[in-house]
């Protein structure tokens, strides 16, 4: 089976703390740090799984600059095959939208069976891997915590409220966005990286994808980020300060008043 | 005149609560819009629910298709696609099933997409400004949408105030005839029911909940400790269960369990909304967190700004000796 995963570099929420920049339209990015997306990591050795199962290959793919190329090697790492880099200064400022129209062009350039989005990004809007299907007329399901490969065909489970699970079967090829806690994603350590540190990842541009300007980038982008903001979310929590002995004592006074001592 | 429908989300004959939520969404996007509510399904259920709808909306829509019983999001796009005019703002909730319909109806529509909105501030010309969450919520942002040719908009449940008792006499309009083709490359089989744990969280008045500061495993002892210490147990956020180092019927959230203590202790949880959906009845909110800028700080009752893996065993020790 031919799979490819959709992965994305972001700001690591679990490193960070985010702070607006002096203008206030931005977040403050000179010492953020970046990772792979938490989801794709749970895509892509969801990907391995498979092939390890019914063989095939890996490729793990992104839309982004240049150091987006590391997140690709990790995930190679990890043992995806092969990697493609999509960067193009004519990409940056794309939407949702955008980004699928990218990635929509060089799947068609290739044959895959079975296509992996992580369930969501940084942006929270869990949306390219649902417009990517619907742009290429594939199935698509979401959310998916479960999957079974058979002939020609699988099972997937989503994730729905409740944690109860909504089990469907979906036709090949087909799109999927991946939701965490699916497997246990497997460590990446420095010596698996410099292995595959010389592997070449193409990189192809606008041009080679054959994109047009208007379609992409912010001139194509029909929902636009204007700024950063911080939310009037009222007086928030009363925070207790001084000794852990005062806090506790202050602590304990409240948590008996509450019933919950 | 700007037109907007809401699809209505319902299970067992009964409207999702978002369904009155999307009248307030509704006007602030355009007070003057018209507002239609939208349903599928079949039987009864669907019946029902159409009709508690006319209280809500001025329109209300039904498409009924035995293929429809189920809300499979591949047919439901099929059929909305067929029956929404192009040029229409289109609203759905940004949960479980609106992600897995959304994305791909704005394709199929040729309208923009907006995901997880929490607040509009009107159109200009042919923008809509609205405002949603980044980085698990860490930021917030200003978007502008281009609804020029139609938008289809997710909004996150509970965040815009639900419209109470009758506010419309509006009537049923059964548009199941123009549903079109409604076969699918994508089939429901069945909902699995989460497994019951040995430890019922739902029903306990104080919860000792974990998130991703407790860091390693072994430390779940030491929250085990202190919710011995309150009588209580533990629960916690999704990071501990896709980590394996708690069952799945522990995990609060929109995802897991809906839980209704009178004092909750989060500890280490930062607070997504994913997470706080899961929490009703007001608890009070007990949050430590070592980041000082973490979102429960936002909605907890008291805060503490503390490692928790040095925090809960003092907490735990002091409370030992009352």
């Amino acid at each position: 089976m031919e799979i490819l995963v959709c992965v994305k570099r972001v700001p690591d929420t679990a490193e960070n703390e985010f702070e607006l920049n002096g203008a206030g339209n931005d977040l403050d990015r000179d010492d953020l740090v970046y990772s792979v997306n938490e989801w794709d990591n749970y895509a892509v050795e969801e990907a391995i799984q498979i092939v390890d199962k019914v063989g095939g290959n890996v490729t793990v793919i992104t839309v982004g600059d240049s150091e987006s190329e590391e997140v690709l090697r990790r995930e190679m790492a990890m043992g995806a095959n092969n990697g493609i880099l999509l960067s193009d200064d004519a990409f940056e400022g794309s939407d949702g939208k955008g980004i699928a129209t990218i990635l929509k062009a060089e799947i068609e350039k290739g044959k895959y069976d079975l296509i992996l989005t992580g369930a969501q990004a940084d942006e929270g809007a869990g949306q390219v891997g649902g417009m990517l299907a619907a742009m290429l007329d594939l199935p698509y399901a979401s959310l998916v915590n479960k999957i079974e490969v058979s002939d020609g065909k699988i099972k997937v489970g989503r994730e729905i409220e409740g944690g109860n699970q909504e089990m469907n079967e979906i036709s090949l090829p087909c799109v999927l966005s991946i939701q965490t806690g699916i497997n246990e994603p497997r460590y990446v350590g420095i010596r698996g990286i410099r292995k595959v540190a010389s592997v070449e990842i193409p990189v192809k541009s606008a041009s080679d994808l054959g994109l047009a300007a208007d379609s992409i980038g912010k001139a194509g982008a029909k929902t636009k980020r204007i700024d950063y903001f911080v939310p009037d979310l009222g007086a928030g929590a009363e925070m207790l300060e001084g000794s852990t002995d005062e806090i506790i004592a202050k602590l304990i006074e409240k948590l008996k008043a509450k019933g919950g001592l | 005149m700007t037109q907007i429908f809401a699809y209505i989300p319902f299970s067992n004959g009964v409207a999702e609560d978002v369904a009155m939520e999307f009248p307030t969404a509704a006007a602030k996007i355009d007070k003057g819009a018209s507002l239609t509510a939208v349903l599928t399904g079949s039987g009864a259920d669907l019946d029902k629910v159409a009709n508690d709808m006319t209280g809500l909306y001025a329109e209300v829509i039904k498409i009924s298709h035995g293929d429809l019983a189920y809300p499979n999001a591949e047919v439901v796009r099929k059929a909305l696609v067929n029956v929404i005019p192009a040029g229409a703002i289109v609203l759905a909730p940004h949960n479980t099933f609106g992600m897995d319909l959304a994305p791909g109806l704005s394709v199929k529509m040729n309208a923009s997409y907006a995901a997880d909105i929490v607040d509009f501030a009107g159109i200009e010309g042919t923008v809509l400004n609205a405002s949603r969450q980044e980085l698990g919520g860490a930021v917030s942002t200003h978007v502008a949408v281009d609804i020029a040719s139609g938008a289809v908009i997710t909004i996150r449940p509970g965040s815009f105030a639900p419209v109470e008792g009758k506010t419309a006499s509006g009537a049923v309009v059964d548009k199941s005839a123009n549903a079109g083709d409604l076969s699918a490359k994508r089939k429901f089989l069945e909902v699995v029911q989460a497994e019951v744990g040995d430890v019922d969280i739902t029903k306990a008045d104080v919860l000792v909940s974990i998130g991703r500061g407790i860091e390693e495993q072994e430390n779940i002892e030491i929250a085990e400790e202190l919710a011995k210490a309150m009588k209580t147990v533990v629960s916690c956020s999704r990071p501990i269960v896709d980590a394996k180092w708690l069952e799945k019927g522990r995990q609060v959230g929109t995802s897991g369990k809906t839980v209704k203590p009178k004092v909750y202790m989060a500890m280490g949880i930062s607070g997504s909304f994913q997470h706080l959906g899961g929490l009703k009845g007001n608890p009070f909110i007990v949050a430590v967190n070592k980041n000082p800028k973490a979102p429960i700080f936002q909605v907890a009752d008291v805060g503490i700004v503390a490692n928790i893996i040095e925090f809960m065993p003092e907490l735990t020790s002091a409370i030992n000796d009352l």
